[in-house]
């Protein structure tokens, strides 16, 4: 008896874990509806708040091999919601997004790095008003059943991206830094 | 006999009036401009100067519970008088409808006042935007028929100094210079 049983329980525990360990989830098909961007920044010392409608993001994640990980996000600028109409209309023109010559923005991965405990690290280019700066950006993940949460925060500085010129480009009453949060979920392919 | 307000009375009716020209004028001054830094400049100082007189206000109806204002003239028939208490009590109504209104729109509309950029004044309604048109809107009508009653209280202050000939003004007024 003893002889057979040990290969049998070895055999079940291998094809137990094997579908997990060979080909484990991968996080790639994006969830529109259960994914947001927001923006916030100080005007005049008083936080100002407001979303993109509309983005796209391509991404690939396989928790045990996070730094074969990479996104693309882009990010429909013309979609903004600032809070009022009249501000919406006013970063759409030359001296905010200029959104007619550049209507997207757009965050590429070129590293992913594990820091440990669901914490990651992505390191990439964004683009804004065709100018690109280097960025990292944190994000946690979480796995939800078949999805896959990530979120994050980082600040960037409008003044890089020249996004506010002219009468704009002080930064007294619309403060240089802006503070982009995200979740974007992810279901897992197969 | 005093038929003069103290002095406190008088300079809160005179640093509020004065401040309250002030909105005014900055109120329907500003909302036209195209959008600028200064605009919002302007409406940080707007909203800054109204909280300011909100609590002046306040501070003014306390005096006024606590104190009785000198009678008014005998010569007065009784509906005037009535009409001009009326009249009064409509004014501190707006006074303090008006800044509220300024301060719930600010909520609504979600841009939170920050009394000097320092003390930040709670937003008691959450963003939304058509609250924030209608209450736009419920500040301005209440802006226009307060300049409505103003008109009538500096016109009714002025008839009673220059045709009734009586103290009514000048009670209000700095006593020194016009009672020697
Ligand atoms: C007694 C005090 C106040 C007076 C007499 C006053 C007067 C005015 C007037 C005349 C306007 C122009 C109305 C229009 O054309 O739409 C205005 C606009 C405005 N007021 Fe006030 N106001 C007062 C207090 C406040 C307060 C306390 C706040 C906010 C905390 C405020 C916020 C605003 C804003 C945001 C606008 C611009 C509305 C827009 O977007 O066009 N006001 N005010």
């Amino acid at each position: 008896m003893k002889p057979t049983l040990k290969p049998m329980i070895l055999a079940l525990t291998l094809a137990a874990a094997l579908p997990w360990s060979s080909h484990a989830a991968e996080y790639r098909q994006v969830q529109a509806d259960q994914s947001a961007i927001t923006f916030a920044y100080q005007q005049m010392g008083v936080t100002m708040d407001g979303k993109f409608n509309r983005f796209t993001a391509q991404l690939s994640f396989d928790p045990e091999r996070p730094e074969a990980a990479n996104a693309t996000v882009d990010v429909d600028l013309a979609s903004i919601d600032t809070g009022s109409a009249e501000s919406d209309q006013e970063v759409a023109g030359k001296v905010w997004f200029n959104i007619p010559a550049f209507p997207t923005a757009r965050f590429e991965t070129r590293s992913v790095k594990a820091l440990g405990d669901h914490r990651y690290e992505a390191a990439g280019q964004l683009t804004i008003k065709g100018k690109t700066q280097d960025v990292v950006v944190p994000a946690t993940f979480t796995a939800q059943g078949k999805a896959g949460v990530f979120e994050g925060r980082f600040t960037l500085r409008r003044g890089d991206f020249a996004i506010g010129e002219g009468p704009w480009a002080k930064f007294d009453v619309v403060a240089n830094d802006v503070q982009i949060q995200f979740r974007i979920t992810a279901n897992a392919g197969e | 006999m005093t038929t003069h307000y103290t002095p406190v009375a008088k300079a809160l009716h005179w640093l509020i009036a004065l401040l309250l020209f002030g909105l005014l004028a900055l109120g329907f001054y500003m909302q036209d401009l195209p959008l600028s830094p200064q605009k919002l400049q302007l409406y940080a100082w707007h909203k800054w100067a109204g909280v300011t007189v909100f609590l002046l206000v306040l501070v003014r109806l306390a005096w006024r519970v606590t104190h009785r204002p000198p009678p008014l003239p005998e010569h007065m028939p009784r509906v005037m008088q009535l009409a001009a208490h009326a009249g009064h009590v409509l004014l501190y109504a707006l006074m303090i409808a008006i800044p509220l209104s300024g301060w719930l729109m600010s909520s609504a509309k979600g841009f939170q006042t920050v009394w000097f950029g320092v003390l930040p004044i709670p937003d008691l309604l959450d963003k939304n935007r058509e609250l924030g048109d209608l209450l736009q809107t419920v500040h301005l009508s209440l802006n226009l028929f307060f300049v409505v009653v103003l008109i009538g209280h500096i016109g009714a202050a002025l008839k009673h100094h220059f045709i009734d000939r009586d103290d009514v003004l000048t009670r209000m007024l700095p006593a020194r210079n016009l009672e020697p």
